[in-house]
């Protein structure tokens, strides 16, 4: 049940928080009023309909889609840190959906359709820039293989197609195009509709979403066991207590293997580090995000002028977001080969988040042999685009208790089945 | 810098090797079933602590080792 303080906040059933708007923001500046905050702390309930571990963009989804398409509003997200303290606040939030499965290619086109209006549904400037995506073969197979992708893209409605290095001089005149390079440009993938994203933008958004609709949002709140008796969940245990719970959904990314291990549930994934960096702004003149797969190198400039780079994980397993020379070294030789104008530009920094591999670049989603214990997992690398459609899958799922058709592909039984997904191709670097 | 131990170079520079992933017991191919076989391929402990995993020296002397680690603060020992 509801408490009744929180259900004051709600109108027509689908509650409101108090809007943001041209006239809030003037209001507010001349009256000097402060804001109200964007969602509550609360105490923890003894017990929730259900509880969501993880406080990152896929867990605060979750609930988002619950209370909003499902009416579940008793839900709890509880994150040991602070929210966005994961991947959901450390990457490099390249958005597309131009991947090599039809599977892949129907759900991330969801994901993206849903974020091209969350910002007006969420009431939340999320910032997302549609400017287009570039992915270069340096190499024959990676041409072949951007076709095939392509027609992939193209069967499924997804606009993709293979362009040449005039083309791609014309999107982005920096690139060296030439044939003197060790590794020459032979073509690209061109995804006009692929773009990026204020990250944390969308982790606020929805957890104040969430808030208002009943949700409550636990920062500092560590998991640290899952009740489990006759194989359905019955709680979970936390540095403030323990509450009781039937539905337990594990969205904890990097973190993903030692909450599943907490429900006995085991799952193929380990744990890599992905590391990034960013220079200081310049102007504009860079309006795609490239990507090369070859160099293990992607780029973009953010509004602010600063260039992002990412490249592929850290080459062994590990829990430390701890950055390394090695990784700025390679990066920087790679970013020149690509545009060699770049050399003056500074980092100015350089960070690390967990990323939770599976071995077929693919998620892990849906119910788990325990009953009442779900899993949205295996993000990888590639998981914040993802947000918003694995968000409303899990919701329907739990909510309906069936699996919906969309993830059917991506169900922790196909290890044990030899169904495996792959879409290494389209995910190993292009996260 | 990550130094690992391999016993017929030294202690040399993590950037040498290449990862071998975390030990994990083989079952017999001629006996173990497909699901078994299959754990054995995918699962993984993850640990977040000290583990038991296989390196092979690339760059070196292109034998392969096994070594200790501490996956949260990347520590080394040898087994
Ligand atoms: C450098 C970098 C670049 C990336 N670039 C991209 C990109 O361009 N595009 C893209 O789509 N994806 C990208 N990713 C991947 C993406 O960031 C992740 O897949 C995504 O953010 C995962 O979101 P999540 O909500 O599942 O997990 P997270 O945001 O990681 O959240 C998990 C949360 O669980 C909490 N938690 C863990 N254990 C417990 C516990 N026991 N109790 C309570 N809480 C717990 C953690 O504190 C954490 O906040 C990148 C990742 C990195 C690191
Ligand atoms: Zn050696």
């Amino acid at each position: 049940m509801t408490a009744l303080s929180d259900r004051v906040h709600l109108r027509n059933g689908h509650a409101r928080p108090s809007r943001y708007s041209a006239f809030a923001l003037l209001r507010h500046g001349v009256t000097g009023e402060s804001w109200p905050l964007a969602w509550r702390t609360h105490e923890p309930r003894h017990s929730y309909d259900v509880v969501v571990v993880g406080g990152g963009v896929h867990g605060l989804a979750t609930a988002y889609y619950l209370a909003r398409n499902h009416g579940i509003t008793n839900v709890a997200v509880v994150d040991k840190s602070y929210i966005g303290s994961g991947g959901s606040g450390r990457n490099t939030a390249i958005l597309r959906s131009n991947y090599l499965t039809p599977d892949g290619v129907r759900f991330y086109d969801r994901s993206l359709t849903l974020y091209q209006r969350l910002a007006a549904e969420l009431n939340y400037n999320v910032m997302f820039s549609r400017r287009g995506h570039l992915t270069l073969a340096h190499n024959d197979s990676s041409l072949r293989t951007m076709r095939w992708r392509a027609e992939v893209n193209k069967a499924c409605g997804v606009d993709s197609e293979v362009i040449g290095p005039d083309d791609i001089k014309t999107l982005v005149p920096f690139m060296d195009t030439s044939t003197q390079t060790r590794y020459p440009i032979l073509g690209a993938l061109y995804h006009p509709p692929g773009g990026i994203i204020r990250h944390d933008a969308v982790v606020w958004g929805y957890a104040r979403a969430a808030d208002a609709m009943g949700v409550h949002v636990h920062q500092d709140t560590e998991v640290t066991g899952i009740d489990v008796e006759g194989g359905r969940v019955t709680g979970v245990r936390t540095n403030r207590g323990s509450i009781a719970t039937n539905v337990v959904v594990n969205c904890a990314a990097g973190w993903a293997t030692l909450v599943s291990d907490l429900a006995g549930v085991r799952l193929p994934v380990q744990t890599f580090p992905l590391q990034a960096a960013v220079t200081e702004p310049v102007r504009p003149f860079l309006d795609t995000v490239v990507v090369s797969g070859t160099l293990h190198v992607y780029v973009s400039q953010t509004d602010r002028g600063e260039l992002v780079f990412g490249a592929s994980v850290d080459p062994f397993a590990s829990y430390s977001t701890r950055g390394s020379l090695e990784f700025v070294e390679g990066l920087a030789s790679h970013v020149l080969q690509l545009m060699p104008s770049l050399s003056p530009l500074r980092l100015l920094r350089q960070w690390a988040g967990l990323c939770d591999m599976t071995p077929d670049f693919a998620p892990i989603m849906g119910h788990t042999a325990v009953e009442g214990f779900l899993v949205d997992v295996g993000w990888g690398t590639y998981g914040f685009k993802a947000g918003p459609v694995a968000g409303e899958a899990m919701a329907e799922c739990i909510a309906t208790g069936r699996t919906p058709e969309l993830i059917s592909a991506f169900g922790l039984r196909r290890f044990a089945d030899g169904t495996l997904v792959g879409e290494k191709g389209a995910a190993a670097v292009g996260h | 810098m990550i130094l690992l131990p391999c016993p017929w170079c030294g202690s040399r520079d993590a950037g040498e090797f290449s990862y071998g992933g975390e030990l994990t017991p083989r079952p017999d191919p001629r006996t173990a079933t497909r699901e078994q076989w299959r754990n054995y391929l995918y699962l993984r402990d993850n640990v977040a602590g000290w583990t038991t995993e296989r390196w092979y020296h690339r760059m070196g002397c292109r034998r392969y080792l096994t070594v200790r680690r501490n996956t949260v603060t990347n520590e080394v020992a040898a087994p």
